[in-house]
Order: C-alpha cells, then structure tokens, then sequence
C-alpha cells in the first residue's frame, strides 16, 4: 500500500514521469490496436470469435525472432511474419475455421481455445520456455534531461505499426477484394447474390488477419519481449479493444488500443510491474460491466 | 399405448438398477481393485465432479463458462488458509514458506480439512451469486470471455498476494498417517463429492427448477417474457456448481500439497478447459454426458501421456479443437440419436 | 370499467424511422381491444414498447396505474402483463406438456418452491389448457413438430398458463388455417369472458377485429389516425384510404 502511494507521489512529483507512461504506452498501444483490428474485421465478416488472436501475434514474433538468428535483416522479418502467418491463417481457415463459421459462437470460441493451446504448446516445444527478443542496434533519444528515453527502435516499430494499418485500411477501401469483404460484413446472403464467393472472401480474411499479427507480432519482438505463453494476454487486448469500440468502428479501435497501452503501463507503474497482466483482464471486467449498465439502460443485455 | 409403455418401461427400470449397483460396487472396490492407480482414480472423480458441475450452466443453461476453474482455485486456498489459521498465524506461516517448524496435529488436521473443504464450498458458492450477478448480464461470447477474465485476473491477483504465499504458492501439512492409506481417502473424497452431485442433479433436472434451467438455454428470450426468474436460476445453479468446485478444489489442496497459484490453482487453460472438453465429449446437456466423458477424456488423457513424448499438450489442444468442430453432440448426444430406445421411449414418459 | 393500460405520449424512433409518434391511448379492463393498421404502421413496435421490449424516447406507459416504461421485460411480465409473439415463440425441443409446465406462473413461485417436482394439479391445468385450445391430442409431440398454426395455438395456451391479467397478442390469426379461425376467435373471447383476461390484440384480418372488440385504434406510419367503436373506424374514411393505399 505504501509503495503504491509512493508510486503515484512519484507520478505528482515529477509530472514528466507521466509522460513517459504514456508515451510508452501509445507505442504498445498502437500494437494493440493492430491485433483488435484484426479480431474485429473477422468477428465482423464471419461471426467467428478468435481466441487463438494473440498466439497468431506471438507466433509471428518468432517466425521475425527465428528468421534473425539466421541472419535476416530484423525489418524483413516483419514482412516474413506476415507471409508465414497468411499460410498459417489460411491453413487454420481450412481445417477448423470454415467449419464453425455457421455454428453456434461458442463452437468457434472453443475451438479457437484450443487453437490458442495448440499453438502456444507448438512455439514452447520448437523455441523453449524463456523470454526473447531482437536486439537492434540503434541509439536511444532523450528528452527532459534524461528523464524520457525513447529507444528509436520503438519508433521504427510504432512507424512500421502506422504504414501497416495504412496500408490495410487502403486495401479496404480501394481493393476489390476489400470491397468485397465489406460487403459479406454487411450482409453475406446479400454479397452471394451479387456473386461474391463469400467463402474466398472468408478465408482471405482470416489469412489477412493472422497476416497482420504476425506483423504486429514480428514488431514486437524487436522492441519487446515474447514468450510462447504471452499469447493469451494479447487475445484478452483484443478483445477489450473490440468490446470498448465496438465493431466497424476503426477510430475508436485506435483510441481504445492507445488507451489500453496506456493504461496497462500506468497500472505497472503504480502497482508493480507483477500486475501488468492483472490490469490487462481488470480492465477487460471494468468494460464488460460499463457496456453492461449502458445495455442495462437500453433495457437488453450485453450479446 | 400406456400398456406397451407399461410392459416395455420395466426392464429398463430393472436394467437401470442394476447398473448403478455394478457401478457403486466398480466405485467401492476400484482403489482396492487397481492400488497402483489410486491416483489417477482420484483425479478422474475430480474431472467428474467438474464436467459435471461445468454442464449446470454449460449444457443445461447454455451458459458457457470458461473460468469455472476460478472456483477450483478459490477452494484451494480457503481450504488452505482455514487449515492452517486454525493453528497459526497465515502471514508468519507462509513468509516461512510452510517450512517444517510449523507442525500440524492430527486433530488440526482433520478438523482444518473438514472445516475447510465445507468453507471452500460455501465460499465459492457466494462467489459465484457475487460475480454471477454481474456476469449473468453478459451473453454468449461476453460470458464465455468475462468468466475467463475472472479466472485469470484471480491467479494473477493471487501471485502478487504475499499473505498467502504469493507466487510461491502455499503448502499444507502432508497427511497424517500411511501414504497408501492417504490415497484411498482422498479418492473416497472426490468419490463422495462426485456421487453427491450427481445424485443431486438426478433429482435437480427432474423439477421445475431443471425444466426453468432448460428454458433459459432454448430461448431465454421468451422465458424472460413469460416472467420467468432467470437471473435467479441462473444464480442459483452457479453457485450449486461453485459449492461442488470449491469442494473439489479443497481436496485437491489438501492432496496436492503444495500448490502454487498460475500453474495449479487457477491453471485455466489445463483443468478450465479439459472440464468443457470432457462434457462435450460426452454429450452437453445430459446427465450421462459429463461422466461419460469425463472418463473417456481421462483415460485418453492416461494413456497416451507417456507415448507423446512432450507433444500430449499439443494432443490435448488438438483433441479439443477436433471435439469441437467434428463431434459435438458428444457420445450421449450420438447414442440418443441412434439409439432412441435405451432411453425409453421419451414420448409417454412425461405423460400423466 | 377503468384501465388497466394507459399509454400517453409514446414516441419510439429507429435511428431516423419515427416508428410511434405521440401516441395515446388506453386499454379499458376486461375488455377486448383491437390494434390494427398497414403493415409497417409500428403495431408491433408499441407492444414492444409496452412490455419492456426496447425504450422509449418520451412518454409514459402505465399498467394498473403504475409506470413500468422503465421496466425491464422479465419485471412487467411478473406484474401480470404478458404477449405473445408474432413470429411464434415456444421451446420446440420439449413437448407441448412441458412447454405449458415452463409457463407456470413464476411470479408466484417462491426460489424453494422451484426444487419441487410439477404438481398433479398443474399437470391437469395444462391438459385442460391444450385440450381447450385443441392440442390435446398432440400434448406429446415435440413442440417443434408441430404446424405453425398450431404452435400459435400452443402459444397463446402458455400464454393462458402463466395466468396473466393483460395479454397482448401480435396477430394469432396469421397463418392460421381459415377455417379454425372462428374457432380461435371463439376462444379468445372465452378467455376474455371466463378467464377474466383483458386483451389488446393486433390483427391483420378486418372481419375478425371488428367481430372481438369493442374499441379499435388505428395506427398509420406510426401516428394515431382514428380509434373509436368498431363500427365508427371501420367506416373512417382515413381508416379506409390507409388500408387501400397500403395494398
Ligand atoms: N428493431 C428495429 N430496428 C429498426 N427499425 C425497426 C425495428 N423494428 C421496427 N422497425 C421499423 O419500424 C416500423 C414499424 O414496424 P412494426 O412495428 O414492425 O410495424 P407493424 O407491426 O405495424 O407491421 C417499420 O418501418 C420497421 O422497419
Ligand atoms: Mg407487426
């Protein structure tokens, strides 16, 4: 109790400290964002909750860590993750997703849950238990008289999270593809009449969405840690973002992604670096029970 | 027709009979019968009494929860902590980590064991009228994700609590007597702990409670609009579960030892989701279901552990994910498909 | 005879589609009241609105003189006020028996008055329910099996069941075989009579409004365009253009 007043004195004391949280926090965050995209774009088209999003995140880590050690360029294992993790996402799609699409959602929750153990046992048998990284050999930027840090390998991460989001929101926009898929979001039965084969429309969205974990995952693996096992805390993100913002909702995936990173590196700050992952599912409770009490108002509860 | 069903309805009634007396005999005589196994015997009645506690609102409500394993861990360490507050003080005994200058007397023992696998039930089953007056609100995947949270935010929040162990987990006296003898009571324990709740969810879905239970998974919807109590079902039927998991949780503690919060008490993606898998193995919604798969999913368990060399959690991902997609109607689902007439004919039974 | 639902003011919008705008209206009890209107006129949606369904953007909804525009629809169902729905609702895994068993009335049943086996006597209430409105015969078939009038018919017998003092009724004649229809009519008006059940009923088919109740509202893209006797709105020359210009 006392080293958690402490802490928030601390934070009163010298309000640049504050800064850094949350600077560090928009960098996790926009990370965030890029995952709960990507949960909402296939809970949106197909109706299918995906429980395996963030080991499709860590699974894309090692792919960017593994590829490293054999010499690759850090930044081309970026683009790895996300080649290795369409086939992966395309392969699930295949053998499990296409089959619960028209089942009930805790059908594809649970076999996604199982997904998640397969694919988080897989990653610790090939690459251990212990936590890794790229280290990459850049400077440090500082500001405030050393107070703030900014590694410039974060930036590059935070930049390269930007350009992909970019370049996925133009793809949809602009793409027949991507109209496409927007139009089986809105109503597939209606997309089929006009000749859209919705289940390649299905399947290359699942692919895309793994695609952008294994980016996002390829990311944070230069500028944080992984573990086989972080998996479950990501997919938990996800879908605090998605619950927080709600569907079809892309500016409002961004700020509920930047405002998890935030939140979280505010929470380790003032209660220890042992909580981070406690104050990543107490803030999944904390939005279930506001969306709660607003669907309360609505007289409905929360589906 | 009521004569046929008369003449035919006896034999089955017979057959009933004597299989559950095969079966209490099999259950008496299974410690003695396979001494080498007392443990694993022990921990199927666990699986038992989970899958069975996990169909109540699963199979029987509809409502899906992954974070039952919450009241498993939370028995653990009620368990834990009334057994050892009964002779010392909580926060000197786990600071020194339960070393061995804390001696526990026969007495301690036994009363903190009994008191403490009632406690755990009890306290789990406010738990859950608690946290189910919140998360009943949720539907679907909400629910399915919320009751998780719940699960994982508990072992998170527990490893950080140093006054009971933190991290380190906590451990409880070993038992005081013969290890063998030891073995055979703790499968007497989760035995009776299965057998009471199965007896009691025998005559539960026979009531209008069970039939109200039904109505809330089919179409809640319109059990709401015809006035129906739904919340309070709900409520009720999570907490009888919780009670039996909290139960359940306590012996483990007391078999287990020591045990530590993320990996044992709170472990939610080993006992959180072999309990779901073991009832849709079986059949989801049936009485039969959760036992039948229960020891089916054990036994596959058993078996192929030692053969996977390291890969049988890969197997155990892969057997859920194939469960799932391929066979979720569950054996009892198939059999009552297929085989209609080793139920009893339904039609006519809830005639008069 | 006094009300036992007054509505006043009801405005109720979908995004921009005024579904209900400013309605008023009052359902004397012991009575039969009929709603009717083209179809897309909000009919529906006012039931909605009454028993919970959804809120309302402004107006207040009274039942026995108590405000229950608030309530949630589990709440206003224990007060005795209950509908049926248009698209038929009833558990068709379970056989007509039980579906009558599911629809005791809750209200009156106390949490350890649940973990108790259906009595004889509700039993008996049941079979003399679906006898009165012919499923006897079918009590034992799976409620999913049977025709869509029929489940209708199984519907408004939970409906019964459940003991209600105000029942709304969304359409019971749609899609009902033309000729049972006047002996469906012939028992809702038993049930108003004998059973002492106020009802408030939309209906599709003129013949059969006319013949049931004794006041109409009539209802036209959501707005109030006559109430009256029977007789009176039948004759309305609004009433008569909406119906002409909707078909
Ligand atoms: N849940 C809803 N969301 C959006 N619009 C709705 C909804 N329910 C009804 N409406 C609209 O409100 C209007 C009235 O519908 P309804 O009450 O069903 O009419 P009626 O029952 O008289 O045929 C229609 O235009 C319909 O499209
Ligand atoms: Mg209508």
């Amino acid at each position: 109790m006392e080293q958690i007043l402490g802490n928030l004195s601390l934070l009163a004391e010298f309000p640049v400290i504050n800064l850094k949280i949350i600077v560090d926090g928009l960098m996790i965050g926009s990370l965030f964002a890029l995952a709960a995209y990507g949960l909402a774009l296939v809970w949106g088209v197909m109706n299918v909750k995906n429980l395996a999003q963030g080991d499709f995140v860590i699974a894309g880590g090692y792919v960017s860590w593994w590829l490293a050690g054999l010499g690759l360029p850090p930044l081309l294992g970026v683009a790895a993750a996300f080649a290795v993790m369409w086939a992966v996402g395309w392969v699930v799609y295949k053998l499990v997703i296409t089959r619960v699409i028209e089942r009930d959602m805790f059908t594809s929750l649970l076999a996604t849950f199982g997904l998640a153990i397969m694919m988080a046992q897989i990653l610790n048998l090939l690459f251990g238990s212990d936590t890794q990284s790229i280290q990459l050999q850049y400077d440090t930027l500082y500001f405030f008289d050393g107070f703030i840090d900014v590694p410039i390998a974060k930036l590059l991460g935070v930049l390269l999270a930007a350009l992909l989001a970019a370049g996925v929101i133009l793809f949809m926009k602009a793409s027949r593809m991507g109209q496409a898929i927007r139009a089986t979001a809105q109503d597939a039965r209606a997309a089929r009449v006009l000749g859209i084969d919705t289940e390649k429309v299905y399947a290359f969205t699942f692919s895309l969405n793994a695609a952008i974990c294994g980016a996002a995952g390829a990311i944070i693996v230069m500028v944080w840690v992984i573990q086989p096992f972080y998996g479950i805390s990501y997919s938990i993100r996800s879908f605090v973002i998605v619950t927080a913002a709600g569907l079809g909702n892309l500016p409002g995936v961004i700020a509920a992604g930047l405002g998890i990173g935030a939140l979280e590196q505010y929470g380790a700050h003032i209660f220890g670096i042992g909580y981070q992952q406690a104050v990543a599912v107490l803030l999944l409770l904390l939005v279930l029970v506001v969306r709660l009490v607003q669907q309360r108002r609505m007289r409905r509860s929360l589906q | 027709m009521s004569g046929a069903r008369k003449s035919a309805g006896m034999p089955i009634e017979a057959r009933r009979i004597a299989l559950y007396l095969v079966l209490i005999a099999l259950m008496l005589a299974a410690p003695f019968l396979f001494p080498g196994f007392r443990t694993q015997l022990a921990a199927l009645w666990l699986m038992i009494v989970v899958a069975l506690a996990w169909d109540m609102t699963g199979g029987q409500m509809g409502y899906n929860s992954l974070g039952n394993v919450f009241f498993y861990g939370t028995g653990m360490y009620v368990a834990a902590v009334i057994t050892i507050a009964l002779a010392y003080d909580v926060g000197e005994y786990t600071s020194a980590a339960g070393g061995g200058i804390h001696a526990f007397t026969d007495a301690q023992y036994f009363a903190g064991m009994a008191l403490g696998i009632i406690g755990a039930g009890v306290f789990c089953a406010v738990c859950a009228l608690l946290i189910g007056y919140i998360t009943f609100g949720l539907r679907g995947p909400y629910f399915a994700i919320g009751t998780l949270g719940v699960a994982i935010a508990a072992g998170e929040l527990v490893s950080n609590w140093e006054w009971v162990g933190g991290g380190q987990g906590i451990s409880l006296p070993v038992y005081p007597g013969d290890l063998e003898t030891g073995k055979v009571v703790f499968y007497f324990l989760f035995a009776a702990a299965g057998i009471a709740l199965f007896v009691l969810l025998r005559w539960l879905y026979t009531t209008r409670f069970g039939a109200a239970m039904n109505a809330v998974r089919d179409d809640e919807e319109k059990a709401e609009a015809m006035g129906l109590h739904t919340l309070r079902y709900k409520l009720a039927a999570w907490s009888i579960a919780a009670f039996f998991v909290g139960a359940a949780g306590a012996i483990s503690a007391f078999q287990l030892i020591h045990f530590e919060p993320l990996e044992t008490a709170y472990q939610t993606i080993n006992l959180g989701i072999f309990m779901v898998v073991c009832v849709l193995l079986g059949g989801k919604g049936t009485l039969w279901g959760p036992v039948v798969g229960a020891v089916l999913f054990h036994v596959f368990k058993e078996v192929t552990w030692n053969y996977l060399l390291g890969w049988q959690w890969v197997a155990l991902g892969a057997l859920i994910v194939v469960t799932v997609v391929y066979f979720q109607e569950g054996v009892m689902g198939y059999l009552m498909r297929r085989k209609p007439e080793w139920f009893g004919i339904r039609v006519g039974r809830e005639a008069e | 005879m006094s009300a036992i639902i007054e509505i006043r003011g009801v405005t109720k919008s979908f995004g921009g589609v005024v579904a209900n705008k400013n309605l008023s209206m009052t359902v004397e009890a012991g009575g039969i009241t009929g709603l009717i209107g083209p179809n897309g006129s909000g009919k529906t949606t006012l039931f909605n609105s009454i028993v919970g369904y959804h809120p309302i953007d402004a107006g207040s909804i009274k039942f026995e003189g108590r405000e229950i525009s608030k309530l949630p629809v589990q709440k206003i169902a224990r007060l005795g006020l209950l509908r049926t729905f248009q698209q038929t609702r009833i558990y068709g895994a379970m056989n007509c028996v039980e579906n009558m068993l599911i629809s005791l009335p809750h209200r009156k049943m106390r949490l350890a008055q649940s973990f108790a086996r259906n009595s004889a006597a509700e039993r008996k209430r049941a079979a003399g329910l679906l006898e009165f409105v012919g499923l006897y015969e079918k009590r034992l078939l799976r409620a999913g099996s049977l025709s869509f009038g029929q489940q209708k018919l199984l519907e408004f017998a939970m409906a019964l069941m459940n003991e209600p003092t105000g029942l709304l009724l969304d359409e019971p004649t749609a899609g009902i075989n033309p000729t049972l229809i006047n002996g469906l009519v012939d028992r809702l008006k038993r049930a108003n009579r004998e059973f002492g059940i106020t009802l408030f009923i939309i209906e599709h088919n003129m013949r059969v409004i006319m013949d049931m109740a004794d006041t109409i509202y009539c209802l036209a893209h959501g707005e109030m365009l006559a109430h009256g006797a029977p007789r009176e709105v039948q004759n309305d020359r609004r009433v008569i253009d909406a119906y002409l210009g909707a078909h």
